[in-house]
């Protein structure tokens, strides 16, 4: 999948987030894989998704200048590979 | 970040453990002769299920993902199932050593049903005869009984645990066979010189040219064959294995043994390397982030004698707890330092004097070991 401003996230619901100095460890329950979030902003925007209707809302609402973008996206789609974020469920 | 300021970071220390070893009792019902932690016997001094369940509740608050349980032999406590679930129910994920003995048709179906649970079953050669001179008569076909049953009861992936010693190094396409054939994962790990293994090392590690076998096969399987990071000393030799290449005792990873004493990691069960113990006051979280000896380990490490060497930065030294045992020093080369820098120091280092491994919870009885197979 490729992630856009547009694209729809949340934290995929088997992983956990542990927040370290260096940014935040996050481990899959289901493909037992630990990931490393090698900056703090990115765990906060990752924690952020689910409270906002897609990922540029996201990344304004957490304070990310428009010239971090990409990086935050090139993130994301990482992240999404790793499983650690996925396309969120609408639910009812 | 790059992957190498990630390890430097590692290298300092995180807020809690990745990879968290729990020995659950010094019980065993084998008694091979490399065990790391010496077991045999049950302390009496071991955990209560009521002290054990307020570990799982630190660790779940400290955020601890998963454990690895091992002993001993963990199944023999009676309130095994029990921690278990306590812990699966709490989040904290399972991984767990056995060497199958008790994993009959029916533990089977219900270690099946539960979720957040890996299970390793140790197996030191694909043969009787090699596995048995090492683990003891029997505990083969002990094994691969365990490994039918989870299989019969669709346990899905577990782990085949092997420790690589000089008699099974020609044998890793097999066990990685074997492991393909029940739709497991093969793990291969370094011997250490660590409880029984102290007296036992010398007779059993990979030869030289070995080393160097376990590396190219290592290189070929990559990510498909686990190491527990445990072969980062042969980085040396060019490019590097998969895994952080480092050593994470005290850093990401500890050992709290039956008794309650934490340990930086699970090869260094002795008094210089023990930073506390779970009852003091502060429970293990004061251990993990306040004790002297976890927080000198997190202070940048000397070279020492690997200084000039143009391999330090791929193989940072080694292990520390293969130097200790075998009477090297901390700040020098592995004693299997492909270079063979530790050679002449090893040489001169009589046997029985390196330092004694901490505890000994090994049976009282003279066990008949068999003869290694002629010509391994």
């Amino acid at each position: 999948m490729t992630i856009a401003l547009a694209s729809v996230l949340e934290i995929h619901p088997q992983v956990a987030v542990r927040p370290e100095a260096f940014g935040a460890l996050a481990y899959h329950y289901g493909n037992r894989r630990l990931i490393f979030l090698k900056h703090p902003d990115v765990v906060t925007v990752v924690q952020a998704l689910h409270d906002h209707p897609d990922v540029q809302s996201t990344l304004s609402a957490c304070g990310v200048t428009q010239d971090r973008w990409p990086s935050f996206i090139a993130a994301l789609t990482s992240l999404e590979t790793s499983e650690v974020v996925r396309e969120r469920e609408i639910t009812g | 970040m790059s992957a190498k300021s990630l390890v430097e970071e590692m290298k300092r220390g995180l807020d809690a453990p990745i990879c968290l070893t729990w020995e659950l009792t010094y019980a065993c019902n084998l008694q091979c002769v490399h065990c790391l932690s010496s077991s045999g016997q049950r302390d009496e001094r071991e955990l209560s299920t009521d002290e054990a369940k307020k570990i799982l509740d630190e660790l779940r608050d400290l955020q601890v993902f998963y454990i690895n349980i091992g002993g001993g032999e963990p199944m023999v406590r009676r309130d095994f199932f029990e921690l278990l679930e306590y812990s699966v129910g709490n989040g904290i994920g399972v991984k767990f050593s056995t060497n199958g003995a008790f994993i009959d048709e029916e533990k089977a179906r219900r270690l099946a049903a539960m979720d957040y649970l890996d299970i390793q079953i140790s197996l030191d050669g694909v043969d009787a005869a090699t596995n048995d001179a090492v683990r003891g008569e029997g505990s083969h076909a002990m094994a691969i009984r365990a490994m039918d049953n989870l299989k019969a009861a669709n346990f899905g992936q577990f782990k085949i645990s092997v420790v690589v010693t000089r008699h099974n190094v020609s044998q890793l396409d097999e066990f990685k066979a074997l492991a393909d054939f029940y739709g497991a994962q093969l793990r291969v790990t370094r011997l250490r010189p660590a409880g029984r293994g102290a007296d036992t090392w010398h007779e059993l590690h990979p030869t030289n040219a070995q080393q160097r076998e376990i590396y190219d096969w290592l290189l070929k399987h990559g990510e498909n064959v686990l190491t527990g990071d445990s072969f980062f000393h042969l980085n040396a030799f060019g490019e590097a294995l998969p895994g952080l290449n480092m050593c994470g005792a005290g850093r990401v990873v500890c050992l709290i043994d039956p008794i309650g004493d934490v340990y930086a990691c699970p090869f260094v069960i002795h008094d210089e390397f023990k930073a506390g113990n779970v009852r003091d006051e502060g429970g293990f979280a004061k251990v993990w982030k306040q004790s002297d000896l976890f927080l000198s380990l997190r202070e940048p490490q000397s070279a020492g004698a690997c200084a000039s060497c143009g391999a330090f930065d791929a193989c940072q030294g080694g292990c520390m707890a293969a130097k200790f045992f075998t009477g090297l020093p901390l700040d020098g080369p592995d004693p299997e330092c492909i270079a063979g820098d530790a050679d002449e120091a090893l040489s001169v280092i009589t046997r029985g004097s390196a330092p004694k491994p901490g505890m000994d919870h090994s049976k009282p009885i003279t066990l008949t070991r068999k003869k290694l197979p002629v010509g391994a």
